[in-house]
């Protein structure tokens, strides 16, 4: 983003103002942490999107996306991220094992739903496979679908998609790139151990 | 494009926010623009989800900005203009857009240009829009838009001096 020539005093008044009048269909803030920068974005529902950038992920390309499939009415209000982010920082520093977190889901189509809050269920340090938790939505066949809805998990990180793993103790895929995944079960210390 | 994919509200803000405060401080003044500026954004952010064309977003941005400095000449009594010596050349001078904490004194001039001169002189030096693009928002010739942006700093440039 270019800059813009406005002091810091006018953005933030027209950040409180916009989001007093409810004009801010989604707030954003962005943060570092130990795998990457964090883009994290919320509507008045909840939480709607996390998007790690780097490796050719850029913010830029986040927004515009929310902006296509959510609303364009995107404002960058990083106080109204700020419980979320604290809670991040805590999980990232190994303070923390489970989120207090209001979760949108309208970016998950009805099976990703199915997948993701089946996801949700796997508790910290542990890990369970592609086929367990497509045996557990009542899809056993559907191994690869189920693959599929985590790769493309809106929510990760918070929505653990990182503890699904291949049968046999392979990491599978996921959509932030392995090295995070590895990262985040590392930090877990779940290497190795299926639910 | 008509109907492009609106991007996210924060980049318009980003990329033109500047440049619409700066017009706002030429049309009423620095004293009022900041309020201006913000009643400008909400306006703007209100209206952005039912924007059709997409193909000139500062433009709209301006377009609106005018409209609220219309309200607010509306409501206050305009200033008078108070001509001292001035920074003319660094505020509007070497083809550079118009410093927005240029002395007040140059934007109470710029007020007092005649109407045309005044358009132009705003696009071209607070908006650094080109001449194709003022002669096309005044309706007029490329060479009128130049005429009119030249007579207006000649203008200003004798009450400052």
């Amino acid at each position: 983003m270019t800059s813009t020539g406005l002091d810091s005093a006018t953005r933030q008044r027209f950040q409180e103002r916009a989001q007093a009048e409810g004009l801010v269909d989604v707030a954003f803030a962005t943060m570092d942490s130990p795998v990457g920068t964090l883009l994290l974005a919320a509507t008045a529902r909840g939480l709607v999107e996390i998007a790690f950038t780097g490796n050719g992920t850029r913010v830029d390309d986040a927004l515009d996306e929310l902006a296509r499939k959510v609303s364009p009415r995107i404002l960058e209000a990083p106080a109204r991220l700020d419980p979320v982010r604290s809670q991040l920082d805590e999980y990232f520093n190994g303070h923390r094992v489970d989120f207090d977190v209001r979760l949108d889901r309208s970016l998950m189509g009805p099976f990703a739903r199915r997948v993701l809050g089946r996801t949700e269920r796997i508790p910290y340090g542990s890990v369970s496979t592609y086929a367990q938790v497509a045996r557990h939505i009542g899809a056993p066949r559907a191994a690869r679908a189920v693959g599929n809805a985590l790769a493309a998990n809106p929510i990760p990180v918070i929505v653990p998609c990182h503890r699904v793993v291949r049968t046999g103790g392979a990491l599978g895929g996921y959509g932030g790139g392995l090295d995070r995944k590895e990262w985040l079960l590392d930090l877990e210390g779940a290497r190795g151990r299926e639910q | 494009m008509t109907g492009a994919a609106l991007p996210p509200f924060q980049r318009l803000f980003d990329e033109h926010g500047g440049i619409v405060l700066r017009w706002l401080m030429t049309a009423v003044g620095p004293a009022e623009a900041d309020d201006c500026f913000q009643e400008t954004m909400l306006s703007a952010l209100r209206a952005y989800p039912k924007l059709r064309d997409t193909s000139n977003l500062r433009g709209w941005l301006l377009t609106i900005a005018r409209r609220k400095a219309i309200d607010a000449h509306r409501a206050g009594s305009r200033r008078p203009a108070a001509l001292a010596d001035s920074e003319l050349e660094a505020a509007v001078g070497s083809g550079g857009a118009v410093s927005a904490d240029a002395d007040p004194a140059v934007w109470d001039a710029v007020r007092e240009l005649p109407a045309k001169q005044r358009r132009a002189v705003v696009m071209r030096y607070a908006g650094d829009r080109s001449y194709e693009d003022i002669a096309g928002s005044m309706a007029i010739s490329k060479d009128a838009a130049r005429q009119n942006a030249h007579a207006g700093v000649r203008t200003l440039r004798r009450k400052l001096r």
